[in-house]
């Protein structure tokens, strides 16, 4: 069974994260064809209209590149690649530092608490 | 192109519709929601010829909705109905003869993408796979509107899950519109283009889902929760 998606976000943008982070774990390579549209659409069930949209988002932040009659790829641009790399790090540690700040951490125990977190996980 | 103008339906002298507009557009999934007896299986038997409004005017693409839409609407009905004699085989066969449009080798697809066989008996048939063959029947057929009344209900989950995926795989996007009522609404939610919520006969509310997430920040559930009050 397919993965469920949260109600408050087209679902065609939850479906390029998905994407994006399948790149940066290395699931999907630079270069490397995207499934096509419905193939794309019956993994995830979702309609092919809306996996089409999926794909022209990726297209013009450059993650993926279509090519005429071939279908569509991943970018080989290392620079786009970094810069979604780095975009990714920043969004998911600003939901982080909002979720800490609304339960009343200072900033400067947010990053004590991070590196402390990380220094034990490296010694362990 | 579907049209609904002013439409009334009365049954008994109580009204199932009243005053509907609503035009449908081709290259759309479509869900009908609301509650038991607000008027979505009527809806669609109206654009299937199966009744007849008592006031306005139903087309199909610029022709009157009557028994004869037939050849350009394809209907699942709600009912478990079925001619218990067939095989799988010989349904897919009389469905070929009885409609010229009826596409058997998509059917023979659909029933390996099923798991279904030729040969077995409808009465010896799981609910689920009973379920499955009527999908079948009602997607081989090429016309530009197909109308499917509950297609997912009673169903368990895996079953559900296969028709969903039987619907992404073989529907002619670009050039069918299809209109499907369902209450497993966060099964189908992922497939659906628009929304339609339906209540007492009035349309209360006609949405893209993705504008609905984007600009309301809701999914179909909570959207139906709010206007349903």
């Amino acid at each position: 069974m397919s993965q469920e998606f949260e109600s408050n976000t087209p679902i065609y943008m939850q479906l390029a994260e998905r994407i994006n982070r399948r790149i940066l774990r290395g699931e999907l390579h630079p270069g490397e064809k995207l499934p096509s549209v419905r193939e794309t659409g019956v993994q995830s069930n979702v309609n092919p209209n809306t996996v089409q949209r999926t794909y022209q988002i990726l297209e013009q932040s450059g993650i993926a590149e279509s090519r005429r009659g071939q279908g569509t790829f991943v970018t080989e641009d290392p620079a786009i690649l970094r810069s979604m790399r780095e975009r990714l790090k920043r969004e998911e540690i600003a939901s982080f530092v909002r979720v800490m700040k609304d339960m009343g951490y200072e900033a400067r125990e947010i990053q004590h608490g991070i590196q402390e977190f990380l220094e034990e996980e490296n010694e362990s | 192109m579907i049209e609904l103008q002013g439409v009334t339906k009365r049954y008994h002298g109580k009204k199932a519709l009243d005053s509907v507009d609503l035009t449908l557009e081709p290259g759309k999934i479509v869900g009908l929601v609301g509650e038991n007896g607000s008027g979505k299986s009527t809806t669609l038997k109206l654009i299937a010829g199966l009744n007849h409004p008592t006031r306005g005017r139903v087309t199909v693409n610029g022709h009157k909705a009557t028994r004869r839409i037939a050849d350009r609407v394809a209907y699942l009905s709600e009912l478990d109905d079925y001619y218990p004699f067939f095989t799988v085989g010989g349904m897919i066969d009389f469905h070929a003869s009885q409609f010229p449009d009826f596409d058997t080798k998509k059917a023979d697809e659909m029933l390996s993408f099923m798991n279904l066989e030729r040969s077995s008996k409808v009465k010896t048939l799981s609910k689920g796979n009973r379920g499955r063959l009527k999908i079948v029947l009602t997607l081989s057929r090429n016309v530009p509107v197909l109308l499917m009344d509950e297609p997912l209900s009673g169903l368990d989950p895996m079953v559900r899950d296969s028709i969903v995926k039987s619907l992404i795989s073989f529907i002619d996007i670009e050039n069918q519109i299809v209109l499907i009522t369902t209450h497993e609404i966060k099964e189908i939610e992922g497939i659906l283009d628009d929304v339609i919520a339906i209540k007492d006969g009035h349309i209360i509310g006609h949405h893209n889902v993705e504008d609905l997430r984007f600009e309301h920040g809701k999914g179909i559930v909570e959207w139906m929760t709010e206007v349903y009050q």
